[in-house]
């Protein structure tokens, strides 16, 4: 098993970002497509790569250490939230 | 939703194992009691967390099997290569606890909201978990949304929530459950032999002009296929939500 | 830490051992961890390039396999915490492929399809210290784990022993790689339990 989704990363999302994350939409700054967060293609190396499922694009990635986590988003062109 | 806003910092709970129920030789549901524990919405899963005596931990996510208003419970199917769900299905007791974190999840989630689209759930294996809560909470709201749930599982013995399922689909109320048996088939077998494939999908799904609410489930190799095929047969791919599935 | 969870003791893992770095466990499996999809570039498209000296070094993968190689047997390091014992692997020394190239530097980066990069002092990957690897448990090694070759640094974190490897860049200033700009230590000894930055 190489690849899961963003659902598999809901929790650390929410703990990152402060609330449900997985139905936030995402346009890939590589290839522009939209899609769900909890779409996107998830792969655990030493970190959380998330990669957009049309063009593979790194949309994110995540290192969580004790105390604290680092998280790019340059791979998102825009990150779409409802509340 | 009022389950989103009152969500604020996720934190991690403690969990105590109330009740075991074994589905299958491989696959067991675990009723848990919660402090501290918000209702959840169908198909929503809880990050589970084991620490062992010496700090080592881990951690992996399973779907909540109950529906909304009643106890969490979660169905574990054992890993050979497992390293928590073997504890889950074959060490924990009622009185043992472990962390838990949820619930959690808002995309891959179902709800009666008045839509009168048909439901397609695509179960691979373990998948069925988060579908049945689904299907648990349709049963529970009374409602009739026509529903397919359809399932693949290895053999006989493996297809979980069998009895339940037969149950709810003898009911009438536009519930239909298709079981395919991937492996072996017992005799007399009336159900589909085979994997999931384009032309099972095609036979089984609602066209694509019925503009069906579609949720796949499973290995990720089942869902990308089920999607796939679905997508070739002409659904479009934002009706089609999937949860892939890991080792555990 | 957590609350313990009465019988839970985890897969496979040994006691405190001397060649366990601090915070370790040690596996008996080999985890699969990928930063993307396996890549399967075909041997015949495949080459290795070091950059950096007069002109770029290339070799094919016959011409690669040409070359000296030995089998080691090494413990390696995982930043996720695991950690494997006497693995045996087959390739060829970077002390070798250097031989070919006449430069001055004092970084090398890896790079690999897929896009990853990591980057490591050249005086990590030579003095027989690194090798590009092709083979694991005698066997050809397999795509998931970074096969036709990887890097193997085996005394640094293994995210440093990037799979899918095509070539080294010879640079003189540091240039932190997919992992170091995002939290992980830019160097990442596991004996001193460089993890994250600021370790």
């Amino acid at each position: 098993m190489i690849r899961l989704d963003g659902n598999s990363i809901a929790g650390t999302l929410a703990e990152l970002f402060g609330g449900e994350m997985t139905e936030a939409q995402g346009i890939c700054g590589g290839c522009g497509a939209e899609n769900f967060v909890g779409a996107l293609h998830v792969y655990r190396a030493a970190g959380i790569v998330v990669r957009c499922p049309s063009c593979d694009n790194v949309l994110m990635r995540i290192v969580e250490a004790p105390g604290r986590t680092w998280v790019d988003l340059q791979g998102v062109t825009t990150l779409q939230v409802s509340r | 939703m009022a389950g989103t806003a009152v969500l604020g910092r996720l934190t991690w709970l403690v969990a105590e194992v109330v009740e075991t129920r074994s589905e299958t030789p491989h696959v067991r549901t675990l009723v848990l009691d919660v402090a501290g524990w918000q209702d959840h919405r169908a198909g929503q899963h809880v990050d589970v967390r084991l620490t062992a005596e010496d700090g080592y931990q881990a951690e992996r996510s399973y779907s909540l099997a109950s529906p909304p208003g009643e106890p969490p419970a979660i169905t574990v199917e054992r890993l050979d290569d497992g390293e928590v769900s073997p504890y889950l299905v074959d060490v924990a007791e009622a009185g043992d606890r472990f962390e838990l974190r949820g619930p959690i999840g808002g995309y891959f989630v179902w709800e009666p909201d008045g839509s009168t689209d048909p439901l397609f759930l695509v179960a691979g294996g373990s998948g069925v978990v988060p579908l049945m809560a689904m299907i648990r909470r349709r049963a529970a709201a009374g409602s009739d949304v026509p529903a397919t749930l359809l399932c693949s599982s290895r053999r006989f013995e493996d297809v979980i929530y069998r009895e339940e399922l037969d149950q709810l689909a003898a009911r009438g109320d536009g519930l239909e459950v298709v079981q395919t048996l991937t492996r072996a088939q017992p005799p007399g077998w009336a159900g589909y032999s085979r994997r999931v494939d384009v032309e099972l999908l095609r036979e089984v799904a609602p066209a694509p002009d019925q503009s069906p609410r579609v949720f796949v489930c499973g290995p990720t190799s089942f869902v990308e296929a089920v999607a796939e095929g679905l997508v070739s047969l002409g659904h479009r791919p934002g009706r089609i939500r999937t949860e892939r599935f890991g080792g555990g | 830490m957590g609350i313990v969870s009465r019988g839970f003791s985890g897969r496979g893992r040994s006691g405190d051992s001397e060649r366990l770095p601090p915070g370790q466990y040690r596996t008996r499996d080999f985890p699969v961890l990928s930063a993307g999809p396996t890549p399967h570039t075909p041997l015949d498209e495949w080459s290795f390039t070091i950059e950096g000296g007069d002109q770029p070094v290339r070799w094919t993968w016959d011409e690669f396999r040409a070359l000296p190689s030995e089998t080691v047997t090494k413990d390696i390091h995982c930043v996720t915490k695991w950690s494997k014992f006497d693995t045996e692997w087959e390739g060829v020394a970077i002390d070798i492929l250097l031989e070919s190239v006449d430069h001055d530097h004092a970084y090398a980066i890896a790079f690999c399809d897929g896009g990853y990069t990591t980057n490591l002092p050249l005086e990590d990957v030579t003095d027989g210290k690194a090798w590009i690897a092709f083979a694991y448990g005698g066997e050809p090694l397999d795509p998931e784990h970074g096969g036709p070759a990887r890097l193997l640094v085996p005394h640094l974190y293994f995210w440093k022993s990037a799979k899918w490897v095509r070539g080294l860049s010879l640079r003189d200033e540091d240039e932190p790689g997919f992992w170091e700009t995002n939290g992980y230590h830019n160097y990442g000894d596991p004996w001193r339990e460089q993890r994250y930055w600021g370790d």
